[in-house]
């Protein structure tokens, strides 16, 4: 490490004024980077690294201050700096990625002038050569046809693609250090491997400094060096990476790892090492077809435009997008079949169609012998198979009315079935349900803003089951939990599986996921279906290019060691 | 099951609540008072308002249409604290009956206008498609006009009593009720938790008022709170310019209108004391706004 560090953390503390008295949302960090470092801040929703890196930059919202410490950026105290002197230093010395591309670009604005803006704030191109400069920086992001992308507003991108916008904004400058919040949270693995690998060696490139702020272990510890983890506004461990999977020191960085879905482990093997667990249920022997879907297609018009636009427009139609395309699959009674594959391949299509939210284009869902696809979505709610598929949301807390209370939100599929009688009965049903799905019964009365992540997405499981399904559609039911909640969640669908014989259909994009709750897997890819197969041949013996793509996209931590800590 | 048990059960449903609700949400109300004492002071001023427009007319001094030709024109004092008119009536009295008949326009107004575009709006976000152009249409149309010009029309054709007033202020204030209400229901309509509120059964006339209408509540409440003023100031506009509201009966847009002729000749007691109510009258409905706002605002819920 060299003698002056490019960015010294010490005894960090910060506060927030909130109505119910001062929160300390980081206290006393210490973080030292050295120049050319990559360092991972890791840590759950709630941990705080986030918030030391906007401390960082100084763009703690109003609520917010440095209550103790100091942060000196190559020997200059940040804390003292005045607003102006930091504002020369974001973007030119420092500069930060964030978590959702779209919403850090400028929507009406193209991506060319963007980075020009940002040129011209730091006075770094005259105008003659500032779009030459501005095509230079694309390139170097490696999008392709630079110069047509020069003019493209942000929407007509990918998020991908933004994402590197978003890069090449913060590299314009030649900043000395890059702060990254999460630059591949809601991105797939393979564009996240992509984007990481370019962050990677763009830094690697220009002698720079990263700050990797991430919830995946497994990410951190394939691109950074040395790894913080932070739990509740602490540095619980610092280590680097390869040390902190051969020997985690604190009990809260064995937890994180345990929890992290991961090749050769079981259900069981994430939840923590001191609890007592049952076995694991065993995968139900084959039975009869539940659900069978063939042909299915879904198409949609390729341009919304109205009827004088298309008048306009020379030529014959455009044929329709086809978002899914000739699909057909089974689900037997007692079987969890993944449906995989990146955005836009059509999973989540498939998966509302068959829970007859949307209507098909062409082809038959048979649901027990019924052709429940010939029913169209709106008039399905009176269906009398209606309350035997029901769903688990992909946002527990998007998906709960926020004026409902949890027995309430648990009680809507039973009022609406009459599966229950008068209001004692509910009430009871609904308990039944709170002790099945593991909810304390004194929060039934709870609203969903009064709750954590965990325990809504327990309500949203508890509903679903409310009506004893034979198909629950499970729509990345653990994307927006923390990895450790997330463990638990999976856990308890299995069991409840194993419990009331339902069958799920178990839509996501982590392969890791999907293979500790799945007996057969889906691989989507462009509306088609790749390969299909028993979960565990798929992930280890692929046979299509695209899954053997995927499987190698995701980022492993490495396994042999943790599994015997 | 009926459509009248399910209601019963579901309303009976939560059987402990709404105590801690209730008790959160006065605790946040109270925070915002403290936040921003002039919310308080709306409210205060509410308060007088509300008990003026209550129990006004056994409390006033004199009856408000009782005139006494030989005590005319007085300017305030003890006896006649805002002065009397032309025709020796009380103003003090006046003004303070007149709150009930201003308030009730403006109340009924907002109800009316509330239940009409709040509805219609409301449907044009989540079905979309040829409802959403309708309802987009007939609100068009209505802002096309001058809205005090269109009011005025409909008071002249309708008829001249006090139920066109209240109607006339409804329609010139359904586009502004229609959009907010369609604009706040299209972004709900995709929510999970209305997909949720499908899947377990229900249709959607049910999903329209027990999921997305409680939700919008909130910034319904805060528009009606404002048009509640600017309702006032309409109906108050209309009786000035002789439609609506007759004379003798005390209102504050008619003594404005009477008073006017007489604060060149130096008795402005007349118009100044029922402009001065309605003033207050629309800043407290405004100020009041501003206030649940910030009560209802989830960003300010830290």
């Amino acid at each position: 490490m060299s003698a002056v560090p490019l960015l010294d953390v010490r005894d960090l503390t910060v506060e927030f004024a909130t109505r119910r008295g001062t929160v300390r949302a980081v206290r006393k960090v210490d973080l030292c980077i050295a120049k050319g470092e990559t360092v991972g801040i890791v840590g759950e929703s709630g941990s705080g690294k986030s918030v030391t890196s906007y401390a960082v930059m100084r763009i703690l919202d109003r609520a917010g201050r440095i209550a103790q410490g100091s942060v000196a950026f190559s020997g200059v105290d940040l804390k003292a700096a005045s607003e102006r002197e930091m504002r020369d230093l974001r973007g030119r010395e420092m500069s930060m990625i964030f978590q959702n591309p779209r919403a850090a670009l400028n929507p009406i604005r193209t991506v060319g002038r963007q980075i020009e803006d940002v040129l011209r704030q730091h006075a770094l191109a005259g105008s003659g050569d500032l779009k030459q400069k501005a095509i230079d920086a694309l390139e170097q992001v490696r999008i392709a046809r630079p110069e047509e992308r020069y003019g493209a507003y942000p929407f007509e991108l990918s998020g991908g693609m933004c994402q590197r916008i978003v890069i090449a904004l913060a590299l314009a400058c030649r900043p000395q250090l890059l702060i990254a919040d999460e630059p591949t949270t809601g991105l797939d693995v393979t564009t996240q491997k992509a984007v990481m690998d370019l962050v990677v060696e763009l830094t690697a490139e220009r002698g720079m400094s990263t700050i990797l702020i991430t919830h995946d272990l497994g990410l951190a510890a394939a691109y950074c060096g040395r790894v913080v983890v932070m739990e509740k506004g602490e540095v619980v461990e610092t280590a680097h990476s390869s040390a902190i999977f051969r020997a985690p020191a604190h009990a809260y960085t064995r937890k994180l790892m345990r929890a992290t879905p991961r090749p050769g482990i079981t259900l069981r093997d994430l939840l923590p090492e001191d609890a007592e667990h049952p076995p694991a249920p065993a995968a139900p022997a084959a039975s009869e077809t539940l659900l069978s879907v063939e042909h299915l297609v879904k198409e949609y018009p390729r341009n919304a435009a109205g009827a004088f636009a298309r008048l306009l427009r020379k030529g014959g139609e455009e044929a329709p997008f086809r978002a899914v395309d000739d699909l057909s699959f089974e689900v037997r009674r007692g079987e969890s079949v993944g449906l995989v594959g990146e955005s836009g391949c059509g999973k989540s299509t498939t998966s509302t169609m068959v829970m007859r939210l949307a209507d098909p284009t062409a082809g038959r869902i048979a649901f027990k012998g019924e052709d429940i696809g010939a029913v169209p979505a709106s008039a399905f709610s009176h269906h009398p198979l209606r309350s035997k598929i029901q769903m688990v949301f992909q946002d527990p807390s998007d998906s709960l009315n926020p004026r409902y209370t949890a027995a309430r939100a648990i009680a809507d599929p039973i009022l609406r079935f009459g599966a229950a009688k008068g209001a004692a009965a509910v009430r009871a049903r609904c308990e039944e349900l709170a002790r099945l799905v593991g909810l304390p019964g004194e929060l039934l009365d709870r609203f969903p803003h009064q709750l954590s992540g965990g325990q809504k997405a327990r309500i949203g499981i508890a509903r679903a089951i409310a009506l004893d399904p034979d198909l629950v559609i499970l729509d990345e039911p653990t994307a927006a939990l923390d990895v450790s909640v997330q463990a638990i969640v999976l856990n308890l669908l299995a069991d409840l599986k194993a419990k009331l014989g339902m069958s799920y259909l178990f839509v996501s994009h982590d392969l890791n996921v999907v293979r500790l709750l799945c007996d057969r897997v889906i691989v989507m890819r462009q509306g088609r279906i790749v390969e299909q197969g028993a979960a565990a041949r798929v992930i280890d013996d692929p046979q299509a290019d695209y899954t053997r793509e995927l499987i190698a996209a995701i980022p492993h931590p490495p396994v042999q060691e943790v599994t015997h800590v | 099951m009926t459509m009248a048990d399910e209601q019963t059960t579901a309303a009976a449903l939560p059987v402990a609540p709404p105590s801690p609700r209730f008790g959160e949400t006065f605790a946040h109300a109270r925070y915002v008072v403290g936040d921003n004492p002039v919310t308080g002071v709306s409210f205060g001023l509410l308060l007088i308002l509300v008990i003026c427009a209550l129990i006004g007319p056994s409390i006033v001094p004199y009856d408000p249409l009782a005139s006494d030709t030989a005590a005319a024109l007085q300017p305030p004092s003890a006896q006649h604290w805002f002065g009397t008119d032309q025709l020796g009536r009380d103003i003090f009295s006046r003004v303070v009956v007149a709150t009930r008949l201003d308030l009730a326009i403006s109340v009924f107004s907002v109800a009316l206008v509330f239940a009409l575009g709040g509805l219609a709006g409301v449907a044009a976000g989540f079905f979309g498609g040829w409802t959403d152009r309708i309802v987009g249409r007939i609100a068009d149309t209505i802002m096309a006009f001058p809205l005090f010009v269109l009011a005025m029309g409909i008071v002249a054709a309708l008829g001249n009593t006090v139920t066109n007033i209240v109607i006339a202020t409804a329609i010139i204030n359904f586009p502004l009720y229609a959009r907010i209400a369609r604009a706040e229901a299209s972004v709900r309509r995709n929510a999970g938790y209305v997909l949720a509120a499908r899947l377990t059964g229900n249709s959607d006339a049910r999903i329209v008022l027990t999921t997305i209408l409680p939700n919008i509540m909130p910034i319904m409440v805060v528009q009606m709170s404002l048009t509640m003023g600017y309702a006032i100031l309409n109906a108050a506009g209309l009786s000035f310019i002789g439609l609506g509201v007759r004379p003798p009966t005390p209102e504050w847009g008619i003594m404005v209108a009477e008073g006017a002729a007489f604060i060149v000749s130096g008795e402005w007691w007349i118009a100044l004391f029922p402009g001065l109510a309605l003033m207050l009258a629309v800043f407290c409905f405004n100020l009041i706004g501003d206030g649940l706002r910030d009560i209802v605002d989830p960003q300010r819920r830290t």
